[in-house]
């Protein structure tokens, strides 16, 4: 997603996901990592019990995200609307079967037929009017109510997306929750730009079930509006910046990258302390 | 294409179609496939498996291998019938032939295993 513009903006997904893009989701170590943890994340929010499960996969693509559930002994089914993304996942022999479809034009399963749902990165495409007919609104709730009636009572499905604005945000949860599901947003390192993830969580009828936490969110104090004078701000950051390579310094910084998901060394005694003066 | 999806697939998101389901094979390529025995999630889907659409399917492949045509109450203990099942619902693959409504006869064309369910503008 660095190279500038959206994939959405390019080409519907069917043009978009051609040859040369498929063959990156074998070759490009770095986008097998995103979605290999992408999907990790996906599957443990899903939160599903002991025994193998079935699943279905919206999205699946080359079958990234399929050999992690494979990996922990569930069957899935795949969908994915790209030929070329699919025939890589029949050259990687992945063992869930696979079908292509359109999931604007609906999940085409019996009622109470799937345990769990994920997806990842795929969901933001419904948002696109690829084609004259194209309604998002109503490819969302066509989408959003033939997989609620698909999956069992009870079950989860985990969607993992990039909506561009608040707007297509809005829209997505908005027809999800018309279709009747229930749960919410799960937004991972809020606090990082790149490392920000948003998944969305929802839950198919049952018993009430609360949101997972999210990563990265300890202390970030949500729902308080903090007191705003001018001259008390001002102050407070006059005394809260602590002097530079100060040992609150160097902690303050390393709060913030710890915030934003990134790695660094832990606090010791050690950590900031002036080194011994050696002439 | 496995048996067990398609013993899950509808043709319902077709406009006008009520049940879509169960949908005709036509096979002209049937392949065996090696899948590992799993005997615990054979238990838990033989409930959500409608048995008789499953028996037929497998019979019109040519592959049902004396698989009962009835389910037996006290299928979880019995592990000769569960083998049986596992290989009709996950090792016998559609590779190649046609998946047909049975409502409006349309045909989904299934090429390399994968079944291709794109609607046409009017059929939405």
């Amino acid at each position: 997603m660095a190279s500038g513009r959206r994939p959405e903006h390019r080409a519907p997904p069917e043009i978009f996901y051609n040859e040369d893009e498929a063959r990156k989701y074998t070759s490009n170590t770095r986008m097998i990592e995103i979605q290999e943890q992408l999907s990790e994340r996906a599957i443990e929010l899903l939160a599903l019990p002991d025994h193998p499960c079935f699943i279905l996969d919206i999205g699946c693509g080359s079958g990234l995200s399929g050999e992690s559930l494979t990996n922990q002994d569930h069957t899935w089914i795949g969908l994915d609307i790209s030929p070329s993304m699919l025939e890589v996942a029949t050259e990687r022999e992945v063992e869930g079967d696979l079908l292509q479809s359109d999931m604007g034009q609906g999940i085409p399963f019996r009622p109470g037929t799937f345990d769990g749902a994920i997806s990842v990165s795929a969901v933001q495409w419904l948002c696109n009017a690829d084609k004259k007919y194209h309604h998002p609104q109503k490819r969302l709730y066509k989408f959003f109510s033939t997989l609620y009636a698909s999956l069992a009572r009870g079950a989860r499905a985990v969607m993992q997306m990039y909506p561009e604005n608040s707007e297509q945000l809005e829209l997505i949860t908005q027809q999800a929750m018309k279709a009747g599901f229930s749960g919410g947003l799960v937004i991972d390192f809020p606090n990082s730009t790149k490392a920000k993830k948003i998944f969305l969580c929802l839950f198919a009828g049952g018993t009430t079930q609360e949101l997972p936490q999210a990563l990265g969110t300890e202390d970030s104090r949500q729902g308080q509006i903090s007191y705003t004078d001018k001259r008390e701000r001002v102050r407070q950051i006059r005394n809260s910046k602590a002097p530079k390579k100060s040992r609150q310094w160097i902690m303050e910084k390393k709060e913030r990258r710890r915030k934003q998901g990134r790695s660094c060394r832990p606090d010791t005694k050690f950590t900031g302390r002036k080194r011994p003066n050696s002439f | 294409m496995k048996l067990l999806t398609h013993n899950m697939l509808t043709s319902n998101i077709i406009k006008g179609v009520k049940n879509g389901y169960p949908l005709k094979i036509s096979a002209s390529d049937v392949q065996l496939i090696d899948v590992d025995f799993n005997p615990e999630f054979i238990t838990r889907m033989i409930p959500k498996i409608n048995w008789k659409v499953l028996h037929e399917a497998a019979q019109s492949l040519g592959h049902a291998n004396d698989l009962p045509a009835e389910l037996n109450a006290e299928y979880e203990a019995d592990q000769e019938f569960l083998k049986k099942t596992h290989h009709v619902l996950l090792e016998v693959e559609v590779q190649e032939g046609d998946l047909i409504c049975p409502e409006t006869e349309r045909k989904f064309p299934i090429s390399h295993g994968i079944p291709n369910m794109l609607l046409k503008e009017e059929e939405i």
